[in-house]
């Protein structure tokens, strides 16, 4: 079973500096957890499986090594949900300058 | 043989490796331990005034609207003692290829990475100065690589960061995701040597000569707009880039009586480098966790000499609240019709306050907006805040403690700024600067140097040092 096949875009992800090894003026959290990176390329392996170590072509054209992470990486972030604080700005501004009697 | 990548050893080689990425001898400008010539650095390395308008010109950077903030003015004046409440005027900067004043200077670094022959630039950047240097990397041909600091040790990234990250990717650039920490540094080293490219460093001189047309441009907008000069100018300020090349600007237009003041969002508290404070924070730049440090002691960059040297032209120092800064987010949408996002109104939070203080005849000017979308958004922003324990709520916003609440105003008249004695930043950058010295002595023309470095009184430097223990003479 495979995740991913040659020349699919890909996401992978590597440790740079291991837990214990990071630089002296981090703070204690920071010193227990690992420096990773991730980052997105073209499969160059026949197949990967999630997890696993791989490489793949990034778009500047560097080879990178790491554990294959995500296959088509979706862009997640979005609008948010709406918030009652800042729906409340509005109205409130519109009733100081122009008098508006339609405030909730 | 391939070089040896340990930690240790790139972080020695990090003198050769800026050397070779940067194309500045920077050791032509160094006078003494202490003291290197900021301006020759400015005028040889960097570009004209004409030629930078000229190279933004043709990358579609710059010239930017000044847009009059009428409705909030009016509401300034409501809120403000008779008499009181001073135009206002913000650059509309989010009508730059990429959205933001940033462009201004990757467009100085991409032009001068080009003269030089590079084939690439790597930038280390969370912010929009990636995106930037992505667009202009894009717009002449360069490969680019961004090196961003997106994720806690979960896998967890700021909406606001990935929305950045997904920027530089639309301009085809490579962006490159660490965890916390500041040894993203030695990484990209690594990619430097690696690939050979040009640092597009936002701290060369390039990189803050390019915001001088900001300034400039800023200055005959509002001569033509209102027959004067403007009184203050209000700038986001975290690493000191925005401050320095816009006052620069200025000066170069002739304000020289136009006030300078800087403004940050308060995360007093919160430590930068923390994995667990990473995500407890809603704004990743314009706030005090840059702004402080980088003030107080600028050479602490990837590059020998920063050119961003704000302590030189800050007039003031002001702080805000991210509830504050959310709220006059929503304001310009709500009451101006300019939907932009929340980091670049830092400085128009300040200024809704500071209007407040001056004269209705004096005009103060917000010298950016930059774009908004999904994930930068205060919706995406608050909701990011809840789902990580911040409790959001309305009420006064000087009850709020950052990485604990976010507190967003119930009334405009709530909006305030928090002075940060320029005197107290003053003294940091001396005690810094008295740390170089092996022997407790400096030149007359040392002396001169730290007097311009802390735009401060000659008087007082000397008595400061002296309480440092320093003594002068000699040249």
């Amino acid at each position: 079973m495979c995740d991913a096949k040659q020349g699919d875009w890909v996401q992978i992800y590597d440790v740079i500096l291991p837990a214990g090894e990071r630089a002296a003026k981090v703070p204690e959290d920071t010193q227990r957890v690992s420096l990773a990176l991730r980052v997105k390329g073209f499969l160059l392996d026949a197949e990967g499986r999630m997890g696993r170590p791989v490489t793949v072509k990034t778009v500047t054209g560097r080879s990178v090594q790491g554990e294959l992470c995500a296959v088509m990486p979706a862009y997640r972030h979005d609008f948010g949900e709406p918030q009652p604080e800042l729906l409340a700005v509005g109205p409130k501004l519109r009733e100081i300058l122009w008098g508006d009697g339609s405030i909730v | 043989m391939s070089k040896d990548n340990s930690y240790a050893a790139v972080m020695a080689r990090k003198q050769e490796i800026v050397k070779a990425a940067v194309g500045v001898d920077y050791a032509r400008f160094e006078r003494s331990a202490l003291c290197f010539d900021y301006e020759a650095m400015m005028d040889d390395v960097a570009y004209s005034m004409e030629q930078m308008i000229a190279i933004q010109k043709n990358s579609g950077v710059g010239q930017t609207p000044l847009l009059e903030l009428g409705n909030l003015t009016t509401l300034v004046r409501k809120l403000a003692p008779k008499g009181k409440g001073a135009r206002i005027f913000v650059k509309d900067e989010a009508a730059n290829p990429s959205g933001s004043f940033k462009a201004r200077r990757a467009s100085l670094a991409i032009h001068h990475a080009k003269r030089l022959g590079y084939p690439g630039v790597v930038a280390a950047t969370s912010g929009n100065y990636g995106a930037a240097v992505a667009s202009q990397a894009a717009m002449h041909g360069l490969k680019c690589i961004i090196v961003q600091e997106a994720f806690d040790s979960h896998g967890q990234g700021q909406p606001e960061i990935m929305e950045k990250g997904r920027a530089c990717e639309a301009y085809g650039a490579e962006v490159v995701q660490l965890t916390v920490g500041p040894e993203l540094f030695y990484y990209f080293l690594i990619l430097l040597e690696q690939t050979g490219y040009f640092n597009a460093s936002l701290y060369t001189p390039f990189g803050i000569a390019g915001v001088e047309t900001l300034g400039y441009e800023l200055a005959q907008q509002v001569h033509r707009r209102t027959g004067r000069q403007p009184d203050a100018v209000v700038i986001t300020h975290a690493g000191g880039g925005n401050v320095t090349g816009t006052a620069r600007g200025l000066i170069k237009a002739g304000c020289a009586e136009t006030k300078i003041i800087g403004a940050s969002v308060d995360l007093s508290g919160l430590h930068m480098a923390s994995d667990n404070d990473f995500n407890r924070k809603s704004f990743t730049t314009g706030h005090t966790g840059f702004g402080l440090p980088f003030a107080t002691w600028p050479d602490r960059t990837d590059v020998p000499r920063n050119a961003a040297r704000p302590l030189r032209y800050l007039d003031r120092y002001v702080t805000v609240s991210q509830g504050e800064v959310f709220y006059m987010t929503e304001a310009l949408a709500c009451i101006e019709g300019l939907e932009r996002g929340p980091s670049g109104n830092t400085s128009l939070a300040a200024a809704f306050a500071i209007a407040q203080e001056m004269d209705e005849d004096q005009v103060l000017v917000v010298q950016e907006t930059e774009y908004t979308g999904a994930g930068k958004h205060p919706n995406a922003q608050l909701s990011f805040a809840r789902q990580n324990g911040i409790e959001v709520c309305q009420g006064n916003p000087q009850d709020s403690v950052p990485g604990k609440s976010i507190v967003i105003p119930e009334h405009p008249d709530q909006i305030m700024v928090q002075d940060v004695e320029l005197e107290r930043m003053r003294r940091s950058y001396l005690k810094h600067a008295a740390a170089l010295l092996q022997e407790r002595h400096i030149s007359r023309s040392d002396l001169d140097f730290l007097v311009a470095e802390t735009k401060a009184q000659l008087d007082w430097v000397e008595a400061e040092l002296a309480m440092l223990g320093v003594k002068i003479g000699g040249n």
